[in-house]
């Protein structure tokens, strides 16, 4: 039988996942939106773990929610990417590097 | 189960429907723009009119009455209302000032007033907001129409790498206030912010998830607010986006997040106010110590801003701590209306501070170094008092705005017992005045290296005096707007 407790600590550990791909990913930004996605998901595991073992719907109704921000904000990600290739004319994170002081 | 369903209370959320119906209608109307000038000259001044009417609603339907709606999602009280009418006004400036400097670089597109108009809507939700979902949805509407705002310019190689950074950065601030949401829903089995502190109060709640959702709450409020160690998107887009964009990011969305901090702290979480209150006065001393030091170092004024930003965040933590000492709460009411009141006269100055930079700004210049204003006040001897005005408020000296806000909360500080904090605030608030007086020194002895004449259309004019002179007015009397704040809140909490 699944416990509260196996979910909860798989989505941590995607959570994980997640948080350390964007901070020790040094080369692909599109990485980076995959590591956004991965926290958001792992978010949403969360919330319908706990949504089942409380009895309750809001947390699924939340899931809905968090899906289609999630959605939107890949959009508006891919978007600003497409701007920075036509900038720049590359993706890799070290390249965004002239703003410092 | 159809015949269950009553139809919410539309009333409290009057000023939300007017202001969505109308960005939708100008949306519409801006798939026309093409077709004749006259719609594209139209757009602007609709979108004026929409926040003057939606101010003017909000005034309308104010009053003491704390009402809830949409099942329990959304709340209509005096601290909204006060906070919405704000806000409305620090929207409107942002407006007026990015005008010229828009038209002149080809950015004063649809798309602009429409985001603006998304974003406002998105803090309004945020600032009455009474349900987690309604705090996101609010706080995502805002961030993603901020981050599309930055990236206007498209052919801008530097508003571009702002704009990535401050998405990436953002989007990891919503992770982990989600998954702090996450874990709260868990322990408390409501999504609720009433609930919750209810459900905190009966001892319903499992407190271990409880402080484990509560750490990754505030570090999702401290990347919002810009607080150090979540701070390192603040300088970058600030100097990275169009002056217009830092204007809007450097002044409404902090009405709407300190709003947000108050809903899911003060509201919510009261009861475990002892562990976030530590948490704020760790970020709170590396704020205003980080803020300061590294601001002296720069250059660029947008920069400087960007850490000056960082430093008074730190000051508003500060003024957040100081509610509950032990168990002892009855100095919460002084402390958060300090906090309100430091947030108003922020938001006054940051406007009236990026409106000069716009101010100096021009076709093909961009104001936005120290050197550019140099020499201020033999170009133009009006401005540069009201940039004097600006700085010497934000550096707290007497008699501005800044400093009765920083006095009042270093003050609620001492009333709740962090004597040696408020020492070491002090300290680093007076090497911070270095880099204000440092502007102010430029402008009134250096020789002026641009000597262009400043134009600028008169309604820019007339609102960026009357900013500084409010600046200077709600120094000399500050009991009128603390009265306010305080009034406010003992109706709203």
């Amino acid at each position: 039988m699944i416990s509260l407790s196996h979910t909860l600590i798989l989505a941590a550990l995607l959570f994980t996942i997640g948080v350390v791909g964007i901070f020790l990913n040094r080369k692909n930004l599109i990485v980076l939106l995959m590591s956004i996605e991965l926290m958001l998901l792992a978010v949403n595991i969360n919330f319908v773990a706990f949504s089942h073992f409380l009895n309750d719907l809001a947390g699924q109704v939340f899931v809905l929610f968090t899906l289609t921000v999630a959605a939107a904000e890949a959009g508006i990600g891919l978007a600003i990417l497409v701007v920075m290739f036509r900038n720049l004319s590359s993706i890799h994170v070290d390249d965004l590097d002239t703003l410092k002081g | 189960m159809l015949q269950n369903f009553i139809a919410p209370d539309l009333t409290p959320a009057l000023p939300e429907i007017f202001l969505l119906s109308m960005a939708c209608a100008i949306l519409l109307l801006s798939a026309f723009t093409h077709r004749t000038r006259l719609i594209a000259a139209l757009i602007g001044p609709l979108t004026q009119l929409t926040l003057v009417g939606c101010a003017v609603l909000t005034y309308l339907t104010m009053d003491t009455q704390t009402v809830l709606t949409f099942s329990n999602m959304f709340v209509d009280d005096l601290l909204g209302d006060f906070l919405k009418l704000i806000l409305m006004v620090a929207v409107t400036t942002v407006l007026v000032y990015s005008r010229d400097y828009l038209a002149v670089r080809n950015l004063e597109k649809p798309e602009f007033y429409l985001l603006v108009l998304f974003a406002t809507l998105g803090m309004m939700v945020m600032i009455s907001a009474s349900h987690l979902i309604t705090v996101y949805l609010g706080l995502e509407l805002l961030s993603l129409s901020l981050y599309a705002l930055v990236a206007i310019d498209r052919d801008s190689s530097r508003a571009t790498e702002a704009a990535m950074k401050y998405f990436i950065l953002g989007a990891l601030a919503s992770g982990l206030l989600l998954y702090g949401m996450s874990m709260i829903y868990g322990a408390t089995g409501t999504l609720e912010i009433g609930g919750i502190a209810q459900a905190i109060d009966n001892h319903a709640a499992n407190s271990g998830l409880m402080i484990f959702g509560l750490v990754f709450l505030v570090a999702g409020i401290g990347f919002k607010l810009g607080a150090v160690p979540f701070h390192m998107w603040i300088p970058d887009v600030y100097q990275g986006a169009p002056t217009p964009m830092t204007l809007l990011i450097g002044s409404a969305p902090k009405l709407a997040a300190f709003a947000m901090t108050l809903r899911l702290l003060v509201y919510g979480l009261f009861d475990l106010a002892g562990h976030w209150q530590a948490m704020f006065m760790i970020m709170a001393v590396l704020s205003i110590a980080l803020g300061n030091l590294a601001a002296i170092a720069q250059t660029n004024l947008k920069r400087m801003l960007g850490y000056s930003t960082i430093s008074h965040m730190g000051f508003l933590l500060l003024a957040l701590m100081s509610g509950v000492v032990g168990d002892d709460k009855h100095f919460a009411l002084n402390a958060y209306s300090v906090a309100m009141y430091y947030v108003v006269a922020y938001v006054m100055m940051s406007l009236g501070s990026f409106g000069m930079i716009l101010l100096l700004s021009r076709a093909g210049h961009e104001a936005e170094n120290l050197d550019d204003f140099k020499g201020l006040n033999k170009r133009s001897p009006w401005f540069a008092a009201m940039m004097m005005i600006f700085m010497l408020s934000m550096a707290g000296i007497p008699f501005f705005v800044g400093f009765f806000a920083k006095f009042s909360v270093l003050l609620a500080a001492v009333d709740a017992g962090y004597l040696s904090l408020v020492i070491f605030a002090v300290i680093f608030s007076l090497i911070g005045a270095f880099y204000y007086l440092r502007v102010i020194k430029l402008m009134y002895f250096d020789p002026p290296i641009d000597t262009a004449p400043i134009e600028a259309r008169l309604d820019m004019r007339v609102l960026l005096s009357a900013n500084g002179i409010g600046v200077a007015l709600f120094g000399l009397f500050p009991n009128m707007l603390m009265a306010l704040c305080t009034a406010t809140l003992i109706h709203s909490m």
